[in-house]
């Protein structure tokens, strides 16, 4: 049994997301965190003190703890975010802004 | 039911649209069951709502795309949802604002020729665009988010919120991992091991920190609620079916491993929910999925300055009338924002919310649910309320605040050596509770550490992210 199985889901065709330039598959509908679950990856964020790895935690945008870069943008909520075909994801270290460090 | 994400009310960030005689904020079972009942009764109602589907966290289920023939498998009473979502589409009173993150409240004037309600809302990618929803009362149906109390290493990849384990399997079809231990306290556990285990996953243990033996006290409150019983009866039997284990008394003291969790240690807790020294017991497992019950979202009314009541485990709720009218006129307020109670007792609550707002009387049938379920909630409350000595697993290394990366030694060195006596002072002097999520997650934690209760309710002046460029604009109208 999984969940696709539980529920009797016919998805359609997977799109593929870039992670970290590798490509990790995503049905339509899912959120890019969930995609990255599906694909065993848990953490897509180094904290700014301690650099300590973090992924989703709450699943419904209230914790921030599953930010990343994405498409270029740092700190977007991946438990909030549909995946789209092509979306590049990439781990943020820190606050994602050391483009703006002088 | 026109459903909206982009331009529900006029020109974007424009003037406002129609004024509608009720505004539901949150579309879960008690927003849902009042914008039905409202729209029966002929009143014009926005639905306001966060995400991208009617249901809230209770009713959330998989995306369209995802193609699933029966999502009502990893649901409890899934046909009272699809009945009230199926009514609202045929409506032409009701109009749902998808996607729309409502900010803050302006409260209206009184009387019907007074100034109507405002809401401010964000939408759309990026929350870019602001719609303002004007109407002349305002429900606030908000629901409910966890309460987590921390450990040594809950803040590692692989440890997720119970309920964010079953936002994920609800909406996406996902498991965090597939040997998952499920702990903390309250009913939501045992429903989230059911979901986990039926969508296929091992649940070597559910560990629950209560006793169980609150309730007991309150024999003739759970005769007066079968219903309730039978759920938690049918929940447990399934989970023994398949060998999941319900340790009561014990709590997850310590989540192992480097850049994942590999294993937690769980330990027995005595009647205040101290560790015993030496009953730890290693289980290996590649998630955990933990929560200490709900807390009910209220900071829109709490800025408003909406009485509030204390529950018995501690968490502040909205102080609502028979009629679920606000201390302040012309807000409502039904479901979890006025207790954690459940999904049976908020669809009561928007009924009965629905009637008052439309100068009906109150139904004798809902009216009756409330009694019993309030009750119930009662009950739940003070059977679950986390123990006073919850602290004794937290080492000086345990992160208390994930954003701000603060340990408890920052805490409790404020506390001891600079004389912090509540929540605010700690915050001010480690920076623990002010990051992103603006305490939400380590609000509670941090009260108790402090020394102090909960009590006084967390003052959000933004109830979520706004981007500046909408704070700075003019008002609308």
């Amino acid at each position: 049994m999984d969940p696709f199985d539980l529920v009797g889901a016919e998805p359609g065709p997977a799109r593929t997301v870039l992670f970290d330039g590798r490509p990790v598959p995503a049905l339509p509908g899912q959120t890019l965190a969930a995609a990255l679950w599906a694909d065993g990856v848990l953490a897509w964020r180094t904290t700014r003190g301690g650099g300590r790895p973090r992924g989703a935690f709450c699943g419904i945008g209230q914790c921030f703890d599953c930010l990343a870069t994405v498409n270029g943008r740092p700190n977007q909520r991946l438990c909030l975010l549909p995946a789209e075909h092509g979306d590049t994801v990439t781990t943020q270290e820190g606050h994602g802004h050391a483009d703006l460090e002088v | 039911m026109p459903t909206s994400k982009s331009e529900p009310t006029g020109p974007a960030g424009g003037r406002a649209g129609p004024c509608y005689d009720l505004a539901v904020i949150g579309a879960g079972p008690a927003g849902l069951a009042a914008a039905d009942t409202a729209a029966r009764f002929g009143l014009r109602v926005a639905l306001v709502d966060a995400g991208s589907r009617l249901g809230g966290q209770y009713y959330r289920h998989p995306a369209p795309e995802l193609g699933a023939a029966r999502p009502g498998r990893l649901h409890h009473g899934w046909a009272v949802f699809t009945r009230l979502r199926a009514r609202l589409a045929a409506s032409p009173l009701v109009d749902h604002l998808a996607g729309h993150h409502v900010w803050a409240a302006e409260a209206g004037g009184p009387g019907d020729g007074g100034r109507p309600w405002r809401l401010h809302a964000t939408h759309g990618p990026g929350a870019a665009d602001r719609t303002t929803v004007r109407a002349r009362a305002v429900l606030l149906a908000t629901g409910a988010h966890e309460r987590h109390l921390p450990f040594p290493g809950w803040t590692l990849p692989g440890v997720v919120s119970a309920g964010g384990a079953q936002a994920v399997l609800k909406s996406s079809l996902v498991l965090p991992g597939r040997r998952i231990v499920v702990a903390g306290s309250g009913p939501l556990l045992l429903a989230v091991a059911s979901s986990l285990v039926s969508a296929g996953a091992e649940v070597p243990a559910v560990v629950e920190a209560a006793s169980y033996l609150g309730y007991a006290r309150g024999l003739p409150v759970l005769a007066g609620n079968p219903a309730k019983l039978a759920e938690g009866a049918a929940h447990g039997a399934g989970l023994l079916r398949r060998g999941v284990r319900l340790r009561r008394g014990s709590a997850v003291v310590e989540a192992h491993g480097t850049d994942r969790v590999t294993a937690v240690t769980v330990a027995r807790l005595d009647s205040r929910w101290r560790p015993v020294p030496g009953s730890g017991r290693r289980i290996a497992c590649d998630a955990l999925a933990i929560g200490h019950g709900l807390v009910p979202q209220i900071e829109l009314a709490v800025e408003l300055g909406a009485g509030t009541v204390t529950g018995p485990d501690g968490a502040v709720a909205l102080e609502v009338d028979a009629e679920q009218r606000t201390s302040v006129p012309g807000l409502w307020a039904a479901g979890e924002t006025c207790g954690v109670g459940g999904a049976d007792l908020a669809l009561a609550e928007g009924v009965l919310a629905a009637h008052a707002v439309a100068g009906r009387p109150a139904p004798a049938r809902e009216a009756a649910t409330r009694r019993r379920r309030r009750a119930f909630a009662a009950l739940m409350a003070a059977a679950h309320a986390p123990g006073p000595d919850w602290t004794g697993w937290v080492t000086d290394d345990t992160e208390v605040c994930r954003c701000e990366e603060v340990p408890a030694r920052e805490v409790r060195a404020a506390v001891e050596e600079l004389g912090a006596g509540d929540a605010r002072t700690v915050k001010l002097l480690t920076r623990a509770g002010m990051g992103w999520c603006q305490g939400r997650m380590c609000g509670p934690a941090v009260a108790r550490l402090s020394g102090g209760g909960a009590g006084r309710p967390d003052s959000r002046p933004l109830s979520c992210p706004v981007p500046l460029a909408q704070l700075a604009e003019p008002r609308p109208d």
